[in-house]
């Protein structure tokens, strides 16, 4: 049986928002192993050999078995994309609103029917509050969803959000009724003033959109889920599962990665390995983890020792 | 009467819906801005005038 007698210790520098980010993690009656397991909710109790069924995420009027958002850029062929989305087990996937091409093949559209999954489009490519707005407004009339991943970005080299155009369309849409979903920096001053604003949920980047840098600031991404009331999605950056887990396992709410899949050697095998570290980090989000130590804790105890 | 669809000139298109069907079959999950202002689908039999800027716009792949 394993001891349970560690002390938490003081944070270590490289523990970044861990420490703190465990203890909120937990459910007050799952926070240590030994306790009874009752009460702790949907996401709790007793299983063997399955995966305890987590609790749906609700986004504004949706709810969704997944906490995976699958964005549909990079994918080499649409039968590849299709792979990657039924592999992912999301419900939600990206799409942005561009030109008609010439000499389409096939309709991106028709791909999303077929798999069963919602669509949200997106603002990519925006630079200024007004372009995002109109082109949410056109996404509306396109796709008849009040839906949008807002982006306004600031540069084509980082492709990092401008604050202050964002948070400008963010209170617009708003205001012309979207259920917007902003894609935003890892600033938990700025996350706020956009829930504040009337986001259904933020979405700050583990990094830079396609960089695959994983989580660089994973303080301040524990800081966003900490004081968040609406959901934090964890948008951009992510580049292996891993990433995702440990996003999940700060707090976020669910995870929003395009790249990481549809660029990998296998797409559709990627996509599974992110379905299940998302899952994996949200149950050990809920689990509660134990505390780091300094030193060795010994699991098998020295009690009933032979005298060798 | 030249009207500029999606960034090219072309003659022989009277209303958005003409300017719709000179680059598109499809009419599910496409969204028209004129002069950079959204063509609701109700408002498509708005006629065009000369040097009007069309965009037809539907979904593509991306993040």
């Amino acid at each position: 049986m394993e001891q349970r007698t560690a002390a938490p210790t003081a944070p270590t520098a490289d523990s970044g928002g861990e420490p703190r980010a465990a203890r909120d993690a937990a459910p007050p009656a799952a926070a240590h192993g030994t306790a009874p397991r009752a009460g702790t909710g949907a996401e709790s109790g007793e299983h063997r050999g399955s995966p305890p069924p987590l609790a749906p995420l609700t986004i504004a009027d949706k709810t969704f078995t997944s906490r995976l958002i699958l964005g549909t850029g990079g994918a080499a062929n649409h039968a590849q994309l299709a792979e990657a989305i039924t592999a992912s087990g999301t419900e939600l996937v990206t799409v942005a609103l561009r030109r008609v091409a010439p000499h389409p093949h096939g309709s991106l559209l028709d791909v999303i029917e077929r798999c069963g999954v919602d669509l949200l489009p997106n603002t990519a490519g925006c630079f200024t509050a007004e372009q995002a707005v109109r082109t949410a407004e056109l996404a509306r009339e396109a796709f008849g969803t009040n839906w949008i991943k807002l982006e306004v970005i600031g540069d084509e080299d980082t492709l990092l959000p401008d604050p202050v155009e964002l948070l400008d369309a963010a209170e617009t849409l708003v205001a012309k009724g979207f259920t917007v979903l902003p894609y935003t920096s890892d600033d938990p001053v700025l996350a706020r003033r956009l829930e504040a604003a009337g986001c259904a949920a933020v979405m700050p980047l583990a990094a830079p959109i396609g960089t695959g840098l994983g989580v660089r600031n994973p303080h301040n991404l524990a800081l966003i889920c900490e004081h968040a009331a609406v959901p934090v999605i964890c948008d951009a950056g992510i580049g292996t599962a891993s990433d995702a887990a440990l996003a999940m396992e700060l707090g976020c709410s669910a995870v929003l990665l395009a790249t990481a899949v549809t660029r990998a050697a296998d797409p559709a095998l990627m996509a599974a390995a992110m379905r299940d570290a998302v899952n994996a980090g949200r149950a050990a989000r809920l689990a509660g983890r134990i505390p780091k130590r300094h030193l060795a804790n010994a699991s098998s105890s020295f009690e009933g020792m032979a005298d060798l | 009467m030249t009207i500029e669809i999606n960034g090219e000139a072309r003659e022989g298109v009277a209303t958005v819906a003409d300017a719709v069907a000179a680059v598109t079959e499809a009419r599910r999950g496409i969204a028209v801005a004129l002069n950079g202002e959204v063509v609701p689908r109700s408002e498509w039999d708005r006629p065009l005038a000369d040097g009007d800027a069309v965009e037809v716009l539907t979904a593509t792949q991306g993040g």
